[in-house]
């Protein structure tokens, strides 16, 4: 077993091949999430999953080469996601208030769009959800594993 | 079927609240999940097991089909889920930290609060 | 009548969390945005409050789908002089917060926490719906272990592991609760379940039901066999945090309590003698407990569970009168136990202590301040003029029209006992000679507070205490406004109608 002593905190179970794998995995695993995220609202899918699958694709990565990789990758602290996939949320709810309708009342495009199809309310609110998953899932992990290797 | 779902919902409510009656603060935290997952299961099952379609309208049609499953149980329990997930998280670090502060996990000694000031 | 704008006053709550939120490190800006979207909320309360007193009820649907199916939400002349309330004693809390917290570095959580605890209560009030009511919950408990654990530290801990597991127990009774009524009813809504449980045919599980209800709210209520968690609790976080406990969690219960059980439990005779019979024993338990406290916060806990009693009581008479009695109650209580813990961190910022038996000579050296505290503890009591007394009057009324004398014997009581515990606060804490100022290492007294941290602390005791007094000799109006919602929550008919004929 090879182990990577430079940047790697995180523990024993580092093995080359997850290293290796993770590499490929995250930005595998991250299309896959925004796919999810699209797709969903008509098909099975949505934000709240999307989310979970990108912090899978994150940790995953992070457990292979370390916790300080993954935050030198994102740049920034993924507690600050949280506030804004809530504000998103709310503004996708509130934007049919503003002609009239009710709260969180679907706006659709008349169009589709390429690739995306049917863009609403909705799939600004499954971002908004995505996001916030996406920060706290980080934040949780994150802060239990400066714990640990602290 | 749903007397075996039942059954075991009645288990689960009972060691539950078996749990949550120990001493031990691991296992009141243990009791509480067993709870929480015992209300999701009953809300399944009294919500009526169907082999169903999903409920959504086909193209063209106005009505729903013959047999489909109900869908708010389902919104039900995993909004549910989803909250309880994060309680349960918050009461697992609180009981972290209390035992950092206390250094013990048995409930009886947790009777300062309680006992009048000095 | 459907009306869009009914959500306002959440949103406005959520606006201000997340601009807190954006405002990470700048604790200054937090203090000010906080005392600024409270303002706005209050000013958008009077607004509604007003709207629904002149119009009737208001409801909207989320999503525009109609009404057993979408997420309803419904301003009835309760909910939006709940709202009212809750948002005066929330603008209150924040201009306290803002003044009386000390600068840490943990402090740039509180202020968006506690907007999302205000948006949880206002979200529970205009809630038409049981299953949107338990998300409301669930935010009200999240942002309140956030606000209980705040500051760390071994007694709070503990105090919160009790408030943390019974409060997860509460809602765990209160989804069973859910889960029956949906399997009898196949419906959540609560204009719906009022029309389809008057058709139930087992009655007895439906009073089950009620019983899974009562045990669960009663937990976040706090009454009789159930209220353990909260005088070991409620006196360990700062004492900001204590108001907004105090004055509004456990009240939220008794409001859901009193919308739910007229609108689908009672009357049922079996439940209805529950209810009475918990009444007295909280009564009773509660004025026990505070007689004995020596410490000023703890004695205020035992008095929130014991004034619980009053209110449950008005709903186990279930007349118009007793209810109207309730919520009258209701309106008096929230205003004075957010002052009362306010006033116990005003009096520990001044003396550097809590316990009675170290305080002294307040009255000789702060006659001012005395005078200001004295407003919300004789409204407590409930001294004539003073708004205590009025929903106790009618409280006692109905319970001459129902023949209910075990409960009026223990409203008097109870209510002789709140006088003998304040009575003893009185004296050990303004009349009798002591040192005042037991100064600790690194404690700030308030003399050495800049001015305007001064004012943080005793323009929201002096604002709540006017808003005690207008609920004392504006009683008249009070009681014409209880009487209106006791009978809108006797006869829900219109409740149901604005509900699910909103389209007609």
């Amino acid at each position: 077993m090879h182990r990577n002593n430079d940047d790697n905190q995180s523990g024993q179970m580092t093995t080359l091949i997850l290293r290796t794998a993770s590499t490929y995995l995250m930005p595998l695993l991250l299309l896959f999430s925004i796919f999810i995220l699209i797709r969903g609202h008509y098909e099975p899918g949505g934000g709240f999953v999307g989310g979970l699958i990108a912090s899978i694709a994150l940790v995953v990565y992070g457990y292979a080469n370390g916790l300080k990789r993954i935050k030198s990758f994102l740049q920034f602290h993924p507690g600050g996601l949280i506030p804004t996939g809530v504000t998103l949320a709310m503004l996708s709810g509130i934007a049919p208030m503003f002609l009239g309708k009710p709260f969180m009342t679907g706006l659709w495009l008349d169009q589709q769009l390429p690739i995306i199809g049917h863009v609403g309310t909705a799939l600004f609110f499954d971002t908004g959800v995505y996001l916030v998953v996406v920060g706290t899932t980080l934040t949780i992990i994150f802060s239990i594993g400066e714990e640990i290797d602290s | 079927m749903v007397i075996l779902l039942a059954l075991m919902v009645g288990l689960m409510y009972a060691a539950g609240i078996y749990l949550v009656l120990r001493r031990s603060l691991v296992k009141l935290i243990i009791g509480l999940i067993l709870l929480g997952n015992a209300a999701n299961l009953l809300i399944f099952l009294i919500g009526g097991i169907t082999r169903g379609e999903p409920p959504v309208i086909g193209e063209g049609e106005f009505t729903l089909g013959e047999v489909y499953a109900d869908p708010l149980p389902q919104a039900l329990i995993l909004t549910a889920i989803v909250i309880g997930f994060g309680l349960q998280a918050f009461a697992m670090v609180l009981l972290e930290q209390e035992y950092r502060e206390a250094g013990v996990t048995d409930l009886d000694s947790l009777k300062d609060e309680d006992t009048d000031d000095q | 009548m459907t009306d869009h704008s009914i959500l306002i006053p959440i949103l406005i709550q959520l606006t201000t969390a997340l601009v807190l939120l954006f405002m990470w490190n700048r604790i200054h800006l937090q203090r000010r945005a906080s005392v600024i979207g409270n303002a706005i909320g209050l000013a958008y309360a009077i607004y509604l409050f007003q709207k629904v007193y002149n119009q009737g009820i208001l409801v909207t649907q989320g999503g525009g789908w109609e009404a057993p199916y979408g997420i309803t939400f419904a301003a009835d002349l309760f909910s939006a002089s709940m709202i009212l309330i809750a948002s005066a004693s929330g603008f209150a809390v924040s201009i306290f917060a803002a003044g009386s917290m000390s600068k840490r570095r943990s402090m740039f959580v509180f202020f968006p926490i506690f907007h999302f605890l205000l948006m949880g209560i206002i979200g529970s009030f205009l809630a038409g719906d049981l299953f949107n009511l338990y998300v409301w919950f669930e935010l009200i408990i999240i942002a309140s272990f956030g606000l209980i654990t705040f500051g760390g530290g071994k007694r709070q801990l503990e105090g919160a592991l009790k408030y943390v597991t019974l409060n997860l127990l509460a809602s765990i009774l209160f989804i069973t609760g859910i889960a029956f009524l949906y399997g009898l009813t196949g419906t959540l809504n609560m204009a719906d379940l009022a029309l389809k449980t008057a058709e139930v045919e087992n009655k007895n599980l439906l009073t089950i039901t009620a019983l899974f209800f009562f045990v669960g709210l009663g937990i976040k209520t706090a009454v009789f066999p159930l209220y353990f968690w909260l005088p070991a609790s409620y006196h360990t976080p700062l004492s900001a945090i204590s108001a907004i406990f105090g004055g509004l969690l456990t009240k939220v219960g008794v409001y859901t309590m009193l919308r739910i059980f007229s609108l689908f439990f009672l009357p049922d005779p079996f439940v209805s003698n529950v209810i009475t019979v918990v009444a007295i024993f909280t009564l009773i338990a509660g004025a026990m407990g505070a007689m004995i406290q020596n410490d000023l916060r703890k004695l205020f806990s035992w008095l929130i569970v014991c004034h619980i009693g009053f209110m449950i009581a008005g709903l186990g008479m279930y007349t118009t009168i007793a209810i109207a009695g309730a919520v009258f109650y209701l309106f008096h209580d929230i205003i004075v136990k957010t002052n009362l813990f306010m006033i116990s961190g005003l009096i520990h910022r001044i003396t550097g202590s809590f316990k009675l038996k170290k305080l002294g000579g307040f009255y000789a050296h702060y006659p001012s301040k005395t005078l200001l505290i004295a407003i919300p503890l004789f409204s407590l009591v409930g001294i004539p003029p003073l708004s205590g007394f009025w929903p106790k009057l009618l409280l006692i009324n109905g319970g001459l029209d129902t023949e209910s004398y075990w409960l009026i014997a223990s409203i008097l009581v109870a209510s002789f006992i709140t006088l003998f515990a304040i009575g003893k606060v009185w004296i050990e804490v303004f009349w009798k000679k002591g040192a005042t100022v037991t100064p600790k290492k690194h404690f700030v007294t308030f003399g050495e507070l800049r001015y305007i941290h001064k004012v943080g602390f005793v323009l929201p005791i002096a604002a709540l205490g006017a808003i005690s007094l207008f609920l004392a000799f504006g009683a008249g109006w009070v009681f014409t406004v209880s009487e209106q919602i006791a009978r809108e929550l006797m006869n829900p008919e219109s409740y149901i109608e604005a509900i699910l004929n909103q389209n007609n």
